[in-house]
Parts: structure tokens; C-alpha cells; sequence
């Protein structure tokens, strides 16, 4: 936490751009390592060159870098923006995953900072289930670790869409290209044999700016894209043609005002009538597109029907795509609650009552043979029975071996069986079809967080 | 079955890319259809803020063509704006919601509260917050906190576990994986919801303006009796008034923020409908809490002290 800035504080002060255009797509990222990687430091300086520091907080930070000794005059520490709380500050830690966000004239982001050295699988699985990007940052002096390693399997396993290897610290290499090059064909090296596809190595020194937001003339041999920039371009999960997949809708809720009416409906006796027997299925669009008079079937189940009315975030639509929120109107009366899945009358689902699954086990607690617990997957939670654990990762390795249980931070492989069937498919076809959390019924924690393997 | 015969039947555009607010709404009410289908007795806090107005705004967009299906709670400080107590009330009427209010008032009266010697009532509001939770027996409560408001809500889960002080422990939380939220809770607990968690202050007044959302009138520019008070403009009025030495001027304001009238001051600006403040937000170089909030500049973790005690 010793890395300080000392330019003139006037000179950090964000001048947003009054004309700038309006964002009009979000990303999600998530950054990985530790703080020995200069991880604070990258993101405070992401965070300050896309001028996301107002001068509000770049006082507040100065004030407190001066009360603790740290830099002196306008010095500042950037890691203060991103340890929030008072117990990380006494302890020098930082113990969750914190969301900030900054914008640059096209594109919003959601970057979740996972803290790499304490309960890392933890917090880097839970910032990672939901990003379109993971930025893994690598020491330059010291290359591809095993807790490099580490944070590709679980990039890999997450299934995430990108990979950014930002190498960083390379001004105390003197931007020695053989140095950076050796590291960039290991990290290449490395995520290939975890089977990450499009991985990008970015050289960068987070302390003084070298291709964060602009790309640095001290790199001439580097011929790619600056790291915002690079975030800037990469298709957002949203983006990669989600219509292409089949249609999904996990049930949340049946909509069924009968007499409770929006004020302003109630009022309309046109819509009164037209709204009388109104019944719609409520749900988030998981993937894929529906129109008004296509075919679906229900699961479980498998009753065929038709959609005849669509309402996107409450107003009618003739069509809805991933991942809006909607409600459903079908030709049949389907018994069809929370829970049920309504999906593509062509893509075929078989629920099943026994799976196998990767699990990434977060609670202090061990899993063990046995074990009853709750699955949550969609809309649904079932109670169901650890039947086995097949395998755990070795973490060094990542190669699967012998083991009965799961500890704390690992992650393995079991057998559940449930108490009523579930429409699960392999995370590999679908992220959200594929992916269930694992309850204690007891207490209501949510003990690990599993991705359905392919039936064997 | 036939919804669409007297609502124009506008299509929503679903062959166009979906943008940023397209993305947070659609997430929002996947979050507020989520709590209403696994909690009891949610409830939402409804201050008239513009937080709370989109989050509203976003529940009647979930359950449309039926109603918001939970009540708002106010926690009536006794200082707040009367334009915003007005407007408070047309909004429950135009929306057919219930409304609960809990007065910090009447702690006051009975002895149950004491006066503060700075005569700021916002750290006052939780006593009565919890005991409203508690009367109407809510599992949930809605919010409207952003994640980019500070530096404690930066962790603070969309879907976060109470114990029965209401209190937040930031060491001891849930996991939050995917879109898979996981609200089970035991009895004497219950959860904070905050479904524009991921939303910016800029994504909020852009979201009213496309929506035209309405909103009190003290978020737009307007003439008013102030005076200059650590650093900001603080309207006069019953509850706040100027010492001697402070000077009042008539100055033409707005408010970022709609606090109580005690400690949420107003920054000079000429913006007076929807359109002009998203273009001044994005624009600013000063957060909204910031320039306007005096509870938080009480110490650099005096939100996350409120949040641990119970506060929203």
C-alpha cells in the first residue's frame, strides 16, 4: 500500500466532457490479484484517468493520505479509493468485492475489485460470475504464478467471455520488451491450456500510467490497444448474440391483477374489459428471443403452447430478447408458477433429478457425503443430497484428485440429487441454465456456488 | 389474453441493441419481481427522493397492468421539505400504494429520541425505521442506495441479510453469484433490497428523463431564501435557521438531494427541467453527497457507522 502519486492535486481534478455522447452499452469487469501486484494502484489509476475521481474524494483521499503519514505535501495514496472500510484501514486489508463505476463517452462500466490475498476463489468467483471481462494482473519482476494460475482456471471455469492479462510494473523493468514477452507467452501459455479463448496481454505500469488509459510511448514494441480502450472494444456478453440461443424464461412470478390494477388501467373501462382474465408469466429473458405466436413449451412437465401477449418491462411488445424482463401471456391455461422454465418449443430440455457438478466451495463450512442441502437454479430451490464428491482441484496443479469432501476455497466435483426435477444444462451451453447455488437450509448461507458438467 | 387492445402497442424496439438503462432496468426488475416472489411482507422506504421514485417507478413497471403489490414506508423526520411531503402523497395516490409513516417526531415527544446538539435529525431516523420494520412485520425492505454513493455502499450486497438490530455486517456477507439471489433469511431477520444498486447518480436522472418521471420541484432550479453553511447553501425555514452571523441571500438553487431540511443544503444552478440537469450532472466534478450532504461529512466513515446501526 506504499505506492504514492505526488502530481498536483488541481491536475486530478475530473473535467468531464459537457458534449461527451451518451453511454449507450454497460460492461462488466472484474480485476484479480493482489495488492502486491499494484492491483489498488491500477484501479485507482482506471479509475482517475477516466476522470471517475471528483474532487470531492480526490480532498477527502489527500486529507486522509496526509493524516496517515503517507506522501507528502499533495502526495496520495491511490489504494484509499478503494478500501472503504474502517476495519480494512485498520487491519491494511480489504475484505470484500467492491462495484465502482465510471463511464467514458460510449460505454459504462461495473468493475468489480476482487482482493486477491485473503478468501481469493471467494471473492473472485463472485465477481466474476457476472463480468464480460476478468483483468488478471501479473507482477512483471515475477511472471505467471500459481495464483496466476489460479485466477485462469477460474476465469476458465467461470466460462467468462475475456481475458485480460495486464502485466504490470514493467517501468522497473525499464520497459524491457524480452522481459515482458517472456511473461506474455507464459500467460499465453497458461490460459490456453485452460482452453481460454482470445486472451490479451496488456504491459502497463499502473504507477505511472504507461497504457491504462493511453498508450505509452515508452512501449513502442507494444503495438496493442491501451487497457480502457481494450475494455472499451470487447463485445459485452449482452452483445455476443445472445438471440442466437434458444429462448429461456425462468418463471419469477404469475402477474394476475384481476381486481388490482394499475390506477391508471382501472380507471379505462376499455381496459378494464381487456385486462379481465389478464394472466402473464413473469421473468427475466435468460437467453434468446420471443416473439408474439411462437411456439414454447413449459417445463416441467412439457406442455406445448403459444405466446400471445408480451409485455417488456410492463408495456406490450410484439417481441422481447435477453436479457429483458418480461411477461408472458400463453394460449393455455399451463399450471405454471415459480420455478417453471418456458422455453424454445424446439430446443429440447430433459430436467433431471441427478447431475454432476463443479463446485466452488465459499463457506467456512465443509461439504461432505451426504450433506442436505437446497439447490437454487433459476427460480427454483429444491432440497437435494450431496450423493458424492468425485474430485477436488489440487491448487497448485488445478488437476483433479481423490477427495471425499470440500473445504473452504476449493473447488470440486460432486453428484447431487434432488428432490424434484430441475431443467439443468451444461454451464458450457448456457451461463444461466448451467449455474445453481448450493443453500444450508438451516441458516439459509449460501455454502458454494456449482456449474453443471455434461451428464457423463 | 388480449392485453394489448387499448395500450399502443409500441413495440419495445427488441431488434435494436439494448442500452446501459435498457440493461439496469431490466436488471432492477428481475430484483424487485425476485423479493416479491420469495419475502412475505416487503415494503419499500419512500422518501420523495429521487432515488426512491425511480425504484417505485420500477415496481410499477414489474407488476403492470396490476398494482405495486406492497406498501411505501416514509420516515418522517419532521424537517422535511413540505413540497416534497406533497408530492409523497400524489405519488401513493397516482400509483394506488399504501403508505406507512414513521415520525421521528413523535420519539421525540414521548422521550423515547433526544434532540441532537447539532440539531440534525437524519442520524434520529433509525430507531423508527426498525420499529416500523418490526410493527408491519416486513421481511424485505426495498431501498433506493446506489453502490457508487460511497465508499461503505460500494460493498453492500443488492440483496443484504439484517439481523433483528438491523444491523449490517460487512465481514459476514452472502456471496452474490450470477443473477441468482439468495434471500432466505431466519425469523427476527430481514433483508435490505437495492435494486438500482448498480445505477450512477448520471444513470438515475437519466432514467427520469427518459421516462419523464415526475419528480418534486425542489430537484429544479428555483428561487430561494438561503444562507452560506459549511460550505453550502442551506434553505431557511422552520427547522433550519440562520445564526447571526450568517447572512441570508435570495440566490436561484437546486437540490441534488432531498434530505431533511436540517442538514441537506442546495448548490446553485440554472437547470430547470430534466434535460438540463442530466447535461449539469455530467458535467459536475463534485459528487452528490458531497456537495450537499452535511451527515456525511461528519467523518470519513459516518455512513458506514449508520449503515452497521441500522440506517438504510
Amino acid at each position: 500500500m506504499t505506492d504514492t502519486l505526488t502530481p498536483a492535486l488541481t491536475a486530478l481534478v475530473a473535467q468531464p466532457d459537457e458534449d461527451a455522447p451518451r453511454a449507450t452499452s454497460l460492461f462488466r469487469f472484474a480485476t484479480a490479484g493482489s495488492v502486491d501486484d499494484g492491483k489498488s494502484t491500477l484501479v485507482g489509476r482506471l479509475l482517475h484517468d477516466a476522470k471517475a475521481i471528483l474532487a470531492d474524494q480526490l480532498e477527502q483521499i489527500e486529507r486522509t493520505s496526509r493524516e496517515r503519514g503517507f506522501g507528502h505535501g499533495t502526495g496520495f495514496d491511490f489504494a484509499l479509493l478503494t478500501d472503504g472500510l474502517r476495519a480494512e484501514r485498520e487491519q491494511g486489508i480489504t475484505i470484500d468485492v467492491a462495484y465502482r463505476y465510471f463511464s467514458t463517452g460510449e460505454r459504462s462500466f461495473v468493475l468489480a475489485d476482487c482482493p486477491g490475498h485473503v478468501q481469493y476463489t471467494r471473492n473472485m468467483v463472485t465477481g466474476s460470475t457476472t463480468a464480460d471481462a476478468v483483468v488478471v494482473l501479473v507482477d512483471a519482476r515475477h511472471g505467471v504464478l500459481e495464483q496466476t494460475r489460479r485466477h485462469l482456471a477460474v476465469v476458465a471455469l467461470l466460462g467468462v467471455p475475456h481475458l485480460v492479462v495486464a502485466v504490470n510494473k514493467i517501468d522497473l523493468l525499464g520497459f524491457d520488451e524480452d522481459a515482458f514477452r517472456r511473461v506474455e507467452a507464459d500467460a499465453l501459455a497458461a490460459a490456453a491450456a485452460l482452453g481460454i479463448p482470445g486472451t490479451h496481454v496488456i504491459p502497463v505500469s499502473a504507477l505511472e500510467g504507461d497504457n491504462v488509459v493511453e498508450r505509452s510511448a515508452r512501449t513502442p514494441w507494444y503495438d496493442g490497444p491501451a487497457l480502457l480502450d481494450l475494455l472499451g472494444s470487447l463485445p459485452a456478453a449482452a452483445e455476443l448474440a445472445p438471440e442466437a440461443e434458444p429462448f429461456r424464461l425462468p418463471v419469477q412470478l404469475v402477474i394476475r391483477p384481476q381486481g388490482g390494477l394499475a390506477p391508471d388501467l382501472a380507471a379505462d373501462p376499455d381496459a378494464v374489459a381487456a385486462l379481465r382474465d389478464h394472466r402473464a408469466l413473469a421473468g427475466r429473458v435468460a437467453s434468446g428471443r420471443i416473439a408474439v405466436g411462437d411456439a414454447v413449451r413449459v417445463e416441467p412437465g412439457g406442455h406445448v403452447t403459444r405466446v400471445t401477449g408480451i409485455r417488456v418491462a410492463g408495456e406490450p411488445a410484439d417481441e422481447a430478447i435477453a436479457p429483458q424482463s418480461v411477461s408472458l401471456s400463453l394460449a393455455d391455461d399451463v399450471d405454471a408458477a415459480r420455478g417453471a422454465h418456458v422455453v424454445a418449443v424446439s430446443h429440447r430440455v430433459e430436467p433431471v433429478r441427478e447431475f454432476e457438478a463443479e463446485l466452488f466451495q465459499l463457506d467456512r463450512r465443509t461439504l461432505r457425503i451426504g450433506d442436505r442441502v437446497l439447490v437454487k437454479h433459476g427460480t427454483a430451490a429444491v432440497p437435494a443430497i450431496i450423493a458424492a464428491v468425485t474430485a477436488m482441484r489440487d491448487l497448485d496443479t488445478f488437476e483433479l484428485v481423490d477427495a471425499d469432501r470440500l473445504e473452504a476455497n476449493e473447488i470440486g466435483r460432486v453428484r447431487l440429487r434432488l428432490a424434484a426435477e430441475l431443467p439443468v444444462e451444461p454451464y458450457a451451453v448456457s451461463r444461466e441454465a448451467g449455474s445453481f447455488l448450493v443453500i444450508e437450509p438451516a441458516d439459509g448461507a449460501t455454502l458454494a456456488a456449482g456449474i453443471v458438467l455434461p451428464a457423463p | 389474453m388480449t392485453a394489448s387492445i387499448t395500450e399502443a402497442s409500441a413495440s419495445a424496439g427488441a431488434s435494436t441493441r439494448l442500452d446501459a438503462l435498457d440493461l439496469l432496468e431490466a436488471e432492477a426488475i428481475h430484483i424487485i419481481r425476485e423479493v416479491v416472489a420469495e419475502f412475505e411482507r416487503p415494503v419499500l422506504l419512500f422518501s420523495g427522493g429521487k432515488d426512491s421514485v425511480v425504484v417505485l417507478h420500477l415496481a410499477a413497471k414489474a407488476f403492470r397492468p396490476g398494482r405495486v403489490p406492497f406498501p411505501v414506508l416514509h420516515v418522517d423526520t419532521g424537517h422535511n421539505f413540505p413540497e416534497v411531503l406533497a408530492f409523497r402523497d400524489e405519488t401513493v395516490e397516482r400509483l394506488g400504494v399504501r403508505l406507512e409513516v414513521a415520525r421521528v417526531q413523535d420519539y421525540l415527544d414521548d422521550g423515547r429520541l433526544a434532540e441532537r446538539a447539532d440539531g440534525t435529525r437524519n442520524p434520529l431516523q433509525t430507531r423508527p425505521l426498525l420499529d416500523a420494520i418490526a410493527a408491519g412485520r416486513h421481511d424485505a425492505v426495498f431501498g433506493g442506495a446506489r453502490r457508487d454513493e460511497d465508499k461503505a455502499r460500494a460493498k453492500e450486497r443488492i440483496i443484504s441479510l439484517r439481523d433483528e438490530f438491523g444491523a449490517w455486517d460487512p465481514r459476514n456477507q452472502r456471496p452474490e453469484l450470477w443473477s441468482l439471489y439468495n434471500g432466505r433469511h431466519t425469523p427476527g431477520q430481514h433483508v435490505r433490497a437495492f435494486p438500482i444498486s448498480n445505477w450512477t447518480e448520471l444513470d438515475v436522472w437519466r432514467y427520469l428523463e427518459r421516462e419523464q418521471i415526475p419528480l418534486p420541484p425542489l430537484y429544479f432550479a428555483h428561487e430561494r431564501d438561503v444562507f452560506r453553511r459549511d460550505g453550502m447553501w442551506r434553505a431557511v425555514g422552520d427547522s433550519s435557521l440562520p445564526r447571526p452571523d450568517e447572512t441570508v441571500e435570495r440566490k436561484r438553487v437546486r437540490y441534488r438531494t432531498v434530505g431533511d431540511l436540517s442538514c441537506t443544503g442546495a448548490v446553485e444552478s440554472d437547470a430547470a427541467d430534466l434535460a438540463a440537469i442530466v447535461r449539469e450532472v455530467a458535467a459536475s466534478t463534485i459528487t452528490e453527497r458531497g456537495a450537499t450532504r452535511a451527515d456525511d461529512r461528519l467523518s470519513e466513515a459516518a455512513m458506514e457507522d449508520r449503515k452497521k446501526d441500522g440506517y438504510f
